[in-house]
């Protein structure tokens, strides 16, 4: 990469960005939950209390009470942070590798290719993404790598425009041109000075891609098409919300998933914004 | 101006007739496939497999497949639901209503809301007041729609009990005079439509910011304000129809959101509409009732987007060929 490529000093505006380094502490401090927490939690999340354990308030033996089924709240907001974390990430990696290869495709071929991946960009664009991806779910099976899938398959559409117009951008510029002259075949240029231009750009969306599919795996969770298997902060809210606890005034058991939720997700939320003004020139600020 | 819009049309066609390809297969090739769902029946036999398979069409080659399945849809003939034993387009049509009520409302309050945060946001940039509307639009942003729903129902309905917990109509109203039926829909419609504008606001007000910021540092309002022209009188007649611009087409386009927030919302208090109708399917593993909403609301969507299209070309003279 050369100096004035627009990735470089990102990182040192990025450490400049208060919003920016709150985001990034959120999302370590979940990330340090998810690696370290299950091992140091006294209960397993799964483990049914017995019936005097049910819905109890927070008390010394279970710090943030238990839920509708005698289980330890605290536990399983422990485990879900992993399960949000690494949903939200290998769905990511799907949109992104995706979405990168319909967008370098269509830019760089341009033509009859290119009318007819951007097509179907569209199509997927504009599908009302929910419910594509509740039906593919419940055609699946929700196993965790199935909602992995749903998410990532049904989340690359914008990330493949945005590629694709950095690919059109770039594809004119000179040193596109000096590698051309060099002989260089077509799967070097866009491997060795296509992608690592192409980057930069794509980081920012990268980071708010990872904050819809965390949204969106707690939301599939919600609706009943989780993996039960694996406790997650969307599926402690569908028990809360199908027991009733909610409006029974079990706020223990509603209130601290769903802060778990707004916080990774605003963390991932804060840093993406921080870095789509950094790398995204119309965005900084004139004068 | 004919030329575009025969190309968008067709653009909108071709959209539908993939939303049409992708529908059909996800519900033939994939698990689901009717067939499929009676084979772990252990009392088939083979012979009756295939008789199954012969009737439903599913031996004759998949072009010809698709083409009955065309044919059905041109006939209005979506199935017919498992757990209603009904008609799909009956079923669908009986939630239209609630949907579209809630949905409009809460979009009404969302873009009424959000343009006046963004102005604000704009107007006094870099303040508390941007500042306090930027942190209120991240917030929206990163909120599950579901989360703030139960949270508004647990506050209003249960602790304070302003609102109704769940519905459209307080039971024992159906006969009720029009006024009072009414006034009981918008009880139970408030707590549903705020949660709904509350979280599409976000998006509005961050746009709109944006959009006024852009127009505040062109020309034409350096010179209305050379021209001595008030403050007041710059922004409603100068900066706003401008950066209403870019709000039109991020309406339609948000419609998806829309529609995701709506099936939450709907699922949470129990509003007779789409949504809920979806979560009951997809509780009941519902295949064909599924996949009727999909299209419908795909089509709705595609409905949309191509209107917003037309209408942006109509508005902003700028992008007419």
């Amino acid at each position: 990469m050369g100096r004035d490529e627009p990735g470089t000093g990102a990182f040192a505006l990025f450490r400049r960005s208060r919003l920016g380094m709150a985001g990034l502490g959120l999302v370590l401090a979940f990330a340090a939950t998810a690696l370290v927490g299950p091992a140091l939690a006294p209960y397993e999340p799964l483990d049914f209390g017995t019936a005097a354990e049910v819905l109890r308030p927070p008390s010394r033996e279970h710090l943030l009470g238990t839920d509708d089924m005698g289980r330890d709240v605290a536990a399983a907001l422990v485990a879900g942070s992993r399960t949000s974390l690494l949903v939200g990430l290998s769905a990511t990696l799907i949109s992104m590798a995706l979405g990168s290869a319909v967008g370098i495709a269509a830019g760089w071929r341009g033509g009859l290719a290119d009318s007819i991946l951007m097509r179907l960009t569209d199509v997927f664009l504009v599908l009302p993404w929910m419910p594509l991806m509740l039906v593919l779910a419940a055609l699946l099976g929700s196993s965790l790598w199935n909602i992995v899938l749903v998410i990532g398959l049904t989340g690359w559409a914008g990330t493949a425009r945005l590629v694709r117009a950095q690919v059109l951008a770039i594809k004119e510029r000179q040193f596109i041109e000096r590698a051309r002259a060099t002989g260089a075949s077509g799967a070097r240029i866009v491997l060795r000075h296509l992608l690592p231009n192409v980057f930069p750009l794509i980081f920012a969306n990268t980071i708010l891609v990872t904050a819809v599919s965390v949204l969106s795996e707690t939301t599939l969770s919600f609706l009943g098409m989780g993996d039960s298997t694996r406790p997650s902060w969307g599926m402690m809210l569908h028990f809360a919300f199908e027991s009733g606890a909610a409006t029974s005034g079990a706020l223990w058991f509603v209130l601290p998933p769903g802060l778990c939720v707004l916080g990774l997700v605003l963390g991932f939320t804060l840093m993406g914004y921080a870095f789509d003004e950094i790398l995204n020139p119309k965005l900084r600020r004139r004068g | 101006m004919r030329r575009a819009f025969l190309r968008r049309l067709l653009g909108a066609a071709l959209t539908v007739l993939g939303v049409l390809a992708i529908n059909y297969f996800l519900f033939r090739v994939m698990p689901g496939d009717p067939v499929a769902m009676l084979v772990r029946n252990p009392k088939m036999t083979a012979e009756a497999l295939a008789r199954t398979r012969a009737s439903l069409g599913l031996d004759r080659p998949w072009h010809e497949q698709f083409r009955s399945y065309l044919a059905g849809l041109a006939r209005a003939d979506l199935g017919s639901s498992f757990i209603f034993k009904r008609p799909v387009l009956a079923v669908i049509g009986e939630r239209l209503l609630p949907t579209l009520l809630l949905t409009l409302v809460a979009e009404a309050l969302a873009i009424a809301g959000g343009m006046l945060v963004g102005i604000v946001s704009a107007w006094k940039r870099g303040t508390k007041a941007d500042v306090l509307g930027l942190g209120f639009t991240l917030l929206a942003y990163s909120m599950p729609t579901f989360w703030l729903g139960i949270l508004l129902v647990a506050l209003f309905a249960g602790r304070l009990g302003l609102f109704p917990v769940s519905g459209m109509l307080s039971p024992g109203l159906a006969f009720a005079p029009l006024a009072q039926r009414l006034g009981d829909v918008l009880t139970h419609l408030a707590l549903p439509s705020i949660t709904l504008a509350l979280v599409l606001m976000g998006e509005y007000a961050l746009i709109m910011r944006n959009a006024m910021i852009e127009v505040l540092t062109e020309d034409y309002i350096v010179t209305a304000r050379a021209k001595g022209l008030s403050e007041r009188g710059i922004l409603r007649r100068h900066a706003l129809p401008n950066a209403m611009i870019p709000m039109t087409t991020l309406i339609a386009m948000s419609l998806g959101f829309a529609i995701t927030g709506a099936l939450q919302v709907e699922t949470v208090f129990s509003w007779p509409g789409l949504g809920r109708l979806m979560y009951e399917a997809l509780k009941g593993r519902d295949y064909p009732l599924l996949q009727g909403i999909f299209l419908v609301t795909s089509v709705c969507v595609v409905g949309a987007n191509f209107a917003a299209d037309i209408l942006y070309r109509y508005i902003d003279p700028r992008v007419r060929d």
